[in-house]
């Protein structure tokens, strides 16, 4: 890696005052972040380190909403009782984000800033219609996911929390590349407040909401309801280990296995 | 250039990094401790696993200055000063779960925080998931799940000394 | 008296040794070494497949902070640095040599693959060394490449080496064409078969390292590598490269994680690193990136061939014939020609009586990293290529897959078997093993649970391969004749120390095999000796005389058996001593593990005894015998060893995404003797998972334009433990008939049963879907597109 300053600020303030270098980079978990710097694909001048910040940590109840600080760990939230009782589904995704140990340090606070099309979160957030909290408002999770790697937050605004909606059912299903182990299609489903929400992740540049699919729901929530669905291939992912044609046709497996697993 | 202090297999350490500097590079050449192994440059080989704070972690992808005050645990110190094997360390010698060991250490750090996560017990599925993040190459993995399995048994009180393993 | 207890002799599992350093942390491998003053070294090596290079410009380089020393291929040249060279030389049809290009440790004039080594940079940090590398200002031409033999062998093609036209590296062949076209001519049935062996990357866990020392008091060498065979790398590097006579180099293999066949190699890095610890007096070490060993390490299998069955009414095999291209990469490696060759078609007869058999191979250069040997090297090519032609035609003939190949076993009683194409095997039982097999896998009830499945949504499949391979290299003389540049006998030294325990000097080299385990095994067995005052010592040319090291599952059958001569040896002088002390003849001194016995009396001696009096020789025959107790035996094999067997496989396939899992394995393997079962178990549960990993999951692949596109693990997939099954291993015992021991070899059976079984058990999970040919690896995508084409062709 090349060199770069080191700081670990104790509010949001300090974080955001910091960041506003252009070539200052906030890291939470790491598992994104210096895999990259390992291969000397980016050069920040500075890393701010968020894990010190008191603020961004914890699990609660506020309403009828889940609300997960942004420096939350996958292996806190896949055994959190409070999410496992609320959104199962959510649960089972955390469970299920890389291996044993990327799950001990990654956030999802870094996830979900990060966008990577093959992350699992962005489906979470996507498909449950999810609110980002961040240092200077709040997005809502259509507005938020704007292009592969791309989101709507500003060099100096940091993601806070997430505030998951309780949904009525959710499930979530997704075919693993076989040597990443990233998703290659994967479908995020959820029946509640904020109506039926079908969202894809893997499968193209950035995670879409799947309109058709999402109508057919509506109109009977049922694994067989989207099975018929087609994905066009369009726009999606091509690479060694999967056509997007393939993409597309797993769109439409793990849709149904997503319905069939929210029950 | 900064400096870090944690504690390593029970010893406190201050040692002077740059920030880039990974756990793996601070555990193998400032400390000298080079049983932690390098496999890959990707995160997923494991072969640098360790524990800090009590949990597995990949200590090639960890900074070392973001361990400030950390107990870390390498293989080095899970055997007893007088010398007596930590149980899993004592299973995959018995159950041949290491053939050239360069992902072994990783391997014994990883299986050891999967058992003490599941202090009921683990089916072999979830032992074979649970090692997602540690690649070995030699052994194919069938004797490393039957070791942990064995391992559990003593590590959670169901058994007073490994099982030997069938002939 | 037996001082050996509880058992710990040939047949005993008997926990490893080594095991002790490796679960504390305390292996030394060779990155954990450290030396003061040491250097790092960053290789900077070629982005483009193929390219002319122009100019290097390494002043930035040099200037930069840290740095000691920037050096190219003309820096070597000038110092008369040898180029890496090959083992063995391959002859074309017409009896000319093979091509053999130069390759020179860094690039000089042109790189020809993504990875060629390019320049070195030396600096006090690894990092500052890799800035360094990051300023090296090369000027290339870039050329069009040939990526695939099908592109390198096209009319215009690149020119990769101007010594090959054509690209071309050999033209050879085996075998009767004459009788085997007649044999055609009269054939019920012909079945023929296109298939690839696809290109594996071996990825041992432990990354390639490699540390040059320079001693100016003593003008020696030490190299310490990565390496399955120190001894080849200091003749090699020594002889051919450096010009460093034997006596002034050292090279020492230490622990070494995982090879596979990867780690045989004389490599640049390790001329490099050595020759530049020479030049700057400081020792320099450098270690692989895994990315790094993608593009650098070498690369396995990569055949395509044509193949062609003639069977009679009954389905008896009347004769084969077989076209291959053979991948050799962008240069020759150690002992790639001879894969392809002798490592393959010689063993086209597999386990059959097929009584005609002519193999063309075409070795090829592309711009790809040069491919050696990988676990099985050769031998698992040829058995996919048999067993899948064996299962197609069963499919066409109507004739059970099983009972075909039963129609066509050697059987027991023709051993010695000669083959039509060289290899004489020695025993085997093949009738055996695949019933052993069959039983084990519950082969009867399968369809049962095919039905079963199908109502779980699941296609369900299983499928076997009946293999035979040639290992335990090799008789000197033979392999000499085809091309082989060394002599493949091994080296082993007993030492009987004065107060009775031993020290084991042997040529093989343990990484992953447990030889100071199972080594000390057989001198528990044969001497007596408990196995902990047995110390196995390997990897060091300083300590043991010579060797040519751990590769094509030889350690046991050759080094084994040097260590038995060689303790025939300890035991003939020990008898005269014995009978020395004894006041008897020396014939009628018997010996039976450590104790010698005056025959038909009580009056023994213990080999303590005997090595005291060795050493402290007062009362002693020292007019006629020597005082010490060490023998050295060279061994030179007679044959190679036939290890055989049964592997079955069962799967279950996801028709909605294509994903195949193995749900059952089971190994049934002839191994000759069994010194240590666990160990063999070990060995087999390896090989499998690598030979599972080649069938459904791994793949190196190149784009048109010689880039890398799987260069990382994350795009490269290697097997985990929730891809694998449980491995059930059994063995069946025929002993090996000319060597000591008996035994055959167990290190790559493994890896080369596997692919076929489990490639005809996806064939028949989708057999409702006609496949025929099914290339591997069978990813998920893949069979998708089979099972949805298959679907709208039944849809018409």
């Amino acid at each position: 890696m090349y060199d770069f300053a080191y700081h670990r600020p104790a509010t949001v303030a300090d974080a955001v005052r910091l960041l506003a270098d252009p070539d200052a980079k906030a890291i939470a978990g790491g598992h994104t972040l210096i895999p990259a710097l390992k291969h000397r694909l980016n050069r920040p001048s500075a890393l701010v380190d968020l894990s010190g910040i008191a603020e961004l940590k914890g699990i609660r109840r506020q309403g009828d909403a889940i609300v997960i600080g942004a420096l939350t760990r996958h292996v806190e939230v896949a055994t959190s009782a409070e999410v496992k009782a609320a959104i199962p589904a959510l649960a089972y995704l955390a469970a299920h984000i890389g291996d044993v140990q990327v799950r001990n340090r990654g956030t999802i606070g870094g996830s979900v800033s990060n966008n990577d099309p093959a992350a699992d979160y962005p489906a979470a957030v996507l498909g449950l219609g999810a609110t980002v909290h961040t240092s200077k408002r709040r997005i809502a999770a259509d507005d938020f996911f704007l292009g592969m790697f791309t989101t709507a937050l500003e060099q100096d605004e940091i993601l806070t929390a997430v505030e998951f909606p309780i949904p009525e059912k959710a499930g979530y299903a997704k075919m693993k590349n076989p040597a990443s182990r990233y998703v290659m299609a994967g479908a995020f489903v959820s029946k509640g407040p904020q109506g039926v929400r079908v969202a894809i992740n893997g499968a193209g540049p950035c995670v879409f909401r799947q309109a058709e699919m999402e109508k057919a729901l509506a109109a009977h929530w049922s694994p067989e309801a989207v099975a018929g669905i087609r994905q066009s291939p369009e726009g999606l992912n091509s690479d060694i280990h999967g056509s997007a044609e393939y993409r597309a046709h797993l769109v439409t497996v793990m849709a149904k296995r997503a319905v069939a697993a929210a029950g | 250039m900064p400096q870090v202090t944690l504690t390593v297999n029970g010893q406190t350490h201050t040692a002077e990094v740059e920030g880039r500097t990974l756990l793996v590079e601070l555990l193998r050449e400032k400390l000298r401790l080079t049983g932690t192994h390098v496999g890959c440059d990707t995160s997923q080989c494991g072969a640098c696993v360790v524990h800090v704070n009590g949990e597995s972690v990949k200590s090639c992808t960890t900074l070392a200055v973001m361990c400030e005050g950390a107990q870390v645990t390498t293989i080095e110190g899970l055997a007893k000063p007088d010398g007596t094997l930590h149980p899993m360390q004592e299973a995959f010698r018995e159950y041949h779960a290491l053939q050239c060991g360069f992902c072994t250490p990783g391997m014994v750090m990883s299986a050891i925080d999967l058992v003490q996560k599941h202090p009921q017990g683990l089916t072999e599925q979830q032992i074979r998931e649970g090692l997602e993040g540690n690649l070995c190459r030699c052994t194919g993995y069938h004797n490393i799940v039957k070791a942990i399995a064995a391992a559990a048994e003593v590590m959670h009180g169901r058994r007073s000394e490994i099982a030997r393993a069938a002939e | 008296m037996n001082v050996v207890a509880p058992f710990e002799g040939i047949g005993a599992s008997v926990r490893r040794k080594e095991d002790f350093r490796f679960l504390q942390g305390r292996g030394a491998y060779t990155d954990d070494f450290n030396r003061p003053g040491q250097l790092y070294a960053w290789i900077l090596r070629s982005p483009h497949a193929h390219a002319r290079i122009r100019g290097i410009d390494t002043a930035r380089a040099a200037a930069m902070p840290g740095v000691v020393a920037v050096f190219t291929g003309a820096d070597m040249a000038a110092d008369n640095v040898g180029g890496l060279p090959c083992g063995w030389q391959i002859h074309n049809k017409d009896g000319s040599p093979m091509a053999e290009p130069p390759h020179p440790v860094l690039a000089q004039g042109k790189v020809r693959h993504v990875g060629d080594p390019v320049a070195v940079a030396i600096a006090a940090t690894r990092e500052q060394a890799r800035d360094a590398a990051e300023a090296i200002a090369v000027d290339y031409e870039v050329l069009p490449a040939a990526a695939t033999m099908e592109a390198a062998l096209k009319p215009g093609a690149p020119l990769i080496h101007d010594g090959a036209p054509g690209n071309l590296c050999y033209d050879w062949h085996i075998g009767d064409r004459a009788a085997v076209d007649a044999a055609f001519a009269g054939a019920k049935h012909v079945v023929r078969l296109d298939l690839v062996n696809n290109r594996l990357i071996p990825n041992a866990m432990e990354p390639r390292a490699a540390l040059g020392e320079y001693d100016r008091s003593t003008g020696e060498y030490t190299l310490t590598t990565t390496s399955q065979n120190p001894h080849v790398i200091r003749l090699l590097m020594g002889a051919n490269v450096l010009h460093i006579p034997e006596s002034k180099l050292r090279v020492i293999a230490p622990d070494v994680g995982g090879g596979f066949g990867s780690k045989i190699y004389h490599y640049a890095e390790e001329a490099i690193v050595t020759w530049a610890a020479g030049r700057l007096g400081r020792p320099v070490k450098w270690t692989a990136d895994r990315s790094e060993s993608f593009m650098s390490d070498a690369h396995g299998r990569d055949h395509v061939s044509h193949a062609e069955l003639a069977l009679d009414a009954e389905g008896k095999i009347l004769g084969l014939r077989v076209s291959t291209l053979a991948n050799m990469g962008a240069y020759l490696s150690t002992f790639a020609p001879c894969i392809p060759t002798y490592l393959y078609a010689t063993l086209l007869a597999g386990v059959y009586t097929t009584p005609v058999i002519y193999c063309e191979v075409k070795a090829v250069f592309t711009n790809t990293v040069p491919v050696d040997a990988y676990r099985g090297a050769g031998r698992p090519e040829a058995t996919f290529l048999l067993e899948r032609l064996m299962d197609v035609a069963a499919a066409e003939t109507g004739i059970d897959r099983v009972e075909l190949r039963q129609r066509n076993f050697i059987k027991p009683d023709q051993f010695p078997y000669q083959t039509p194409v060289a290899l004489q095997y020695d025993s085997g039982n093949y009738h055996a093993t695949l019933d052993q097999a069959l039983a084990a896998a519950d082969w009867a009830g399968f369809e049962a649970r095919r039905a079963e499945a199908a109502k779980r949504g699941r296609l369900r499949g299983i499928g076997l391969s009946t293999y035979i391979e040639a290992c335990g290299i090799a008789p000197s003389a033979v392999v000499g004749s085809l091309g082989a540049r060394a002599g493949l006998y091994e080296v082993g030294t007993i030492r009987v120390h004065p107060t009775g325990s031993v020290t084991v000097l042997t040529g093989a080299h343990s990484h992953g095999q447990g030889h100071e385990t199972t080594f000390a095994q057989l001198v528990a067995d044969r001497l007596g000796v408990p196995i902990s005052q047995v110390d196995v010592v390997h990897g060091d040319t300083a300590k043991v005389p010579f060797g040519m090291g751990t590769y094509g599952s030889r350690s046991l059958a050759v080094g084994g058996s040097a260590m038995m001569k060689a303790m025939d040896k300890i035991i003939a002088k020990g008898k005269r001593i014995a009978a020395h002390l004894m006041e008897a003849s020396v014939d009628d001194i018997e010996f039976d593990r450590g104790t010698f016995r005056v025959a038909g009396t009580d009056k023994t001696k213990s080999l303590v005894d005997i090595s005291v009096a060795a050493y402290v020789p007062h009362n002693y025959p020292i007019e006629e015998l020597e005082p010490g107790l060490e023998e050295t035996a060279f061994y030179d094999p007679k044959n190679f060893t036939y290890p055989a067997g049964c592997h079955i496989a069962e799967v279950e396939i996801d028709p909605e995404t294509g994903k195949v899992a193995v749900v059952n394995f089971t190994a049934v393997d002839d191994v000759g003797r069994v010194i240590n079962p666990m160990i063999v178990e070990g060995q087999v549960q390896g090989g499998v998972a690598q030979g599972i990993g080649q069938a459904l999951l791994e793949a190196c692949v190149y784009d048109a334009g010689g880039q890398l596109l799987s260069g990382s693990m994350m795009d490269y997939c290697m097997p985990r433990a929730d891809d694998l099954p449980p491995v059930g291993v059994a063995t069946h015992t025929t002993l090996c008939t000319h060597n000591p021991l008996g035994v055959k070899g167990c290190g790559e059976v493994g890896a080369i049963g596997s692919p076929p079984a489990v490639i005809n058990a996806v064939v028949d999970a989708l057999r409702d879907y006609g496949v025929r040919s099914l290339d591997m690896p069978a990813t998920p995508a893949k069979i998708w597109q089979i099972i949805n084409g298959g679907r709208r062709m039944a849809a018409e």
